[in-house]
């Protein structure tokens, strides 16, 4: 790939509009779960707000470097995964930055975020971010697994690691797509996505109703109004990877739209309709139900 | 040991006054100074509440930079209120309805957050007995700047029911600068509702300066706090 200076405005431009979009959408995925629970809930504009009211706090207090530092690597880990993984397939303009590997540096951008957060949560000092982080790594690594298993069964299926040619091998007809032609990776793939998206049932780690609210226990003003936009930046760009891997990529902005409200709408179905796991309960969930599932993909290919 | 505690003590411009006081209240034993050994076997004194806590005061923090951010700012913090999960008398139990279907207070922007770090809204739910007080505030002082202090209840306004009780305090004013009471004993959801409400005109109009008001007269709600809280064994502004 050959690196060109327009890429960096359309990058930008990208990620805006994810911004955006992403705030809208989980307000609007807010709503919906209230409106299950007969509520009328959070205005659609709130998290604007709320972002707002957080860069606006006037005063701070900081625990050490790292703790300045979490905050940032999480965003980092939102941010290049957005850039790193095609948009758009087949645009020039919101490939962003993919490369022929990019496959394997996605997957470890999922990550980052986590390890960042750990070491500043766990600078803080505080109880509940240490039983959080340990709480949040451990149900995190096991969703991860699955998803590790899928992508290696679509990566060996497909002979490739760069997400855009497996995009291009999708396309032509809806049957094309991995969802068809791998249904088992896909299936353990979108359960480790239940996972990663910390909504119920898998939410135990950060919802604000548990008493430790989790790693960002400590986390204040600015730091998190930092992670609250990683906090709408990372769902949508993992929601594009899956989008891309198994669901046919997107090659137009609504189509975007679309199958990614459609992804994030199933992690709040299933959500809605199903009380909160124990971290001990969903890491057994994972090793039984979907860690089988990733591993039978791979022997399937 | 204790000849090098008290050197030391009285090296320090308050230390006398502070051995003193030291020695009147009853300072739980992990807080109490003591020799401590070090990695390479030198040894040395650390003393709890001075070596591990900031001692600084807070200050006052001036609004933004020009009038229009700063009313764009004090919008959002109207709009965006996030009340401490802090309960402490009974008008605790009306707050509760507010997360529920019938009144849904996440209408108005106002939600919970279970860590004072991240909330800007103190709710005062009621009578605070001494004890609870000293947790308030050192909850409320956890709190960044701007923040909110709202009353609930005639406990918090002048003792209500508990006006002779040996061990609540009659104006929370005096502890902590209030924004708002809301009356009532106790004040139904809907007087809740209607009390964020006028706050958040408070806020909008830029008059809910509590935080300030605290760093400016420090000295007055200190000397107050602890003229009740007898057993006085935390760093003056918990950081
Ligand atoms: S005002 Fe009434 S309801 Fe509220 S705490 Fe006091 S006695 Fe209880």
């Amino acid at each position: 790939m050959q690196f060109e200076w327009i890429m960096v405005p359309y990058s930008l431009l990208t990620l805006f509009i994810v911004v955006n979009y992403g705030l809208l959408l989980t307000a609007l995925m807010q709503k919906i779960g209230a409106r299950v629970g007969r509520r009328h809930g959070i205005p659609i504009w709130q998290n604007y707000v709320d972002l707002i009211k957080n860069y606006g706090i006037r005063s701070s207090i900081t625990h050490g470097v790292m703790f300045y530092l979490g905050p940032v690597f999480r965003l980092t880990g939102g941010v290049g995964l957005l850039l790193f993984v095609p948009t758009l397939y087949g645009s020039e303009m919101f490939s962003n930055l993919s490369f022929a590997g990019d496959l394997i540096l996605a997957l470890y951008f999922i990550f980052f975020g986590s390890l960042g957060m750990a070491l500043g949560a766990g600078e803080s000092g505080h109880p509940h971010s240490a039983i959080g982080v340990s709480r949040g790594l451990s149900q995190v690594t096991t969703a991860e697994l699955p998803f590790a298993l899928a992508v290696f069964a679509i990566a060996l299926q497909y002979q490739t690691l760069s997400v855009t040619e497996i995009v291009a091998a999708q396309q032509g007809s809806v049957w094309n797509w991995t969802l068809f032609t791998n249904p088992l990776a896909v299936a353990a793939a979108m359960l480790s996505f239940l996972g990663s998206m910390m909504r119920p049932p898998f939410d135990v780690v950060l919802a604000p109703q548990e008493i430790p609210i989790g790693p960002p226990t400590e986390y204040h003003s600015s730091y998190l109004a930092l992670m609250q936009t990683n906090r709408v930046i990372f769902p949508i760009a993992k929601i594009v990877v899956y989008m891309n891997l198994f669901f046919g990529g997107a090659a137009t902005w609504p189509v975007f739209f679309l199958k990614v409200f459609l992804i994030y709408f199933f992690s709040l179905f299933v959500g809605v309709v199903f009380p909160r796991f124990r971290v001990e309960q969903s890491v057994r969930w994972f090793l039984v139900w979907a860690l089988p599932l990733g591993i039978a993909a791979i022997l399937v290919v | 040991m204790k000849d090098e505690l008290d050197k030391r003590l009285d090296n320090q411009p308050d230390g006398p006054e502070r051995r003193g006081s030291l020695k009147d209240i009853p300072v739980r034993e992990e807080l109490l100074p003591r020799w401590v050994k070090g990695p390479e076997g030198q040894e040395y004194v650390v003393e709890p509440l001075q070596d591990y806590f900031c001692q600084a005061g807070p200050t006052v923090q001036t609004p933004a930079y020009t009038r229009i951010i700063e009313d764009l700012f004090n919008w959002a913090r109207a709009e965006s209120l996030w009340i401490l999960g802090f309960g402490t008398g009974c008008g605790a139990i009306e707050m509760r309805p507010l997360m529920t279907p019938r009144f849904d207070a996440y209408r108005y922007g106002i939600q919970w957050r279970p860590t004072p770090r991240q909330a800007n809204l103190f709710v005062i739910s009621g009578y605070l007995s001494v004890k609870t007080l000293k947790r308030a505030i050192r909850s409320y002082e956890q709190m960044q700047n701007p923040k909110y202090v709202v009353g609930l209840g005639s406990c918090t306004i002048n003792g209500g029911m508990y006006w002779d009780s040996y061990n609540t305090i009659k104006r929370l004013d005096d502890y902590l600068p209030v924004d708002l009471y809301i009356t009532g004993c106790m004040p139904r959801p809907e007087a809740l509702l209607q009390g964020f409400d006028d706050l958040k005109k408070l806020i909008r109009a830029g008059k809910a300066e509590g935080a300030n008001h605290y760093a400016e007269h420090f000295d007055w709600y200190k000397a107050n706090q602890k003229r009740v809280i007898k057993d006085w064994d935390m760093p003056d502004y918990s950081w």
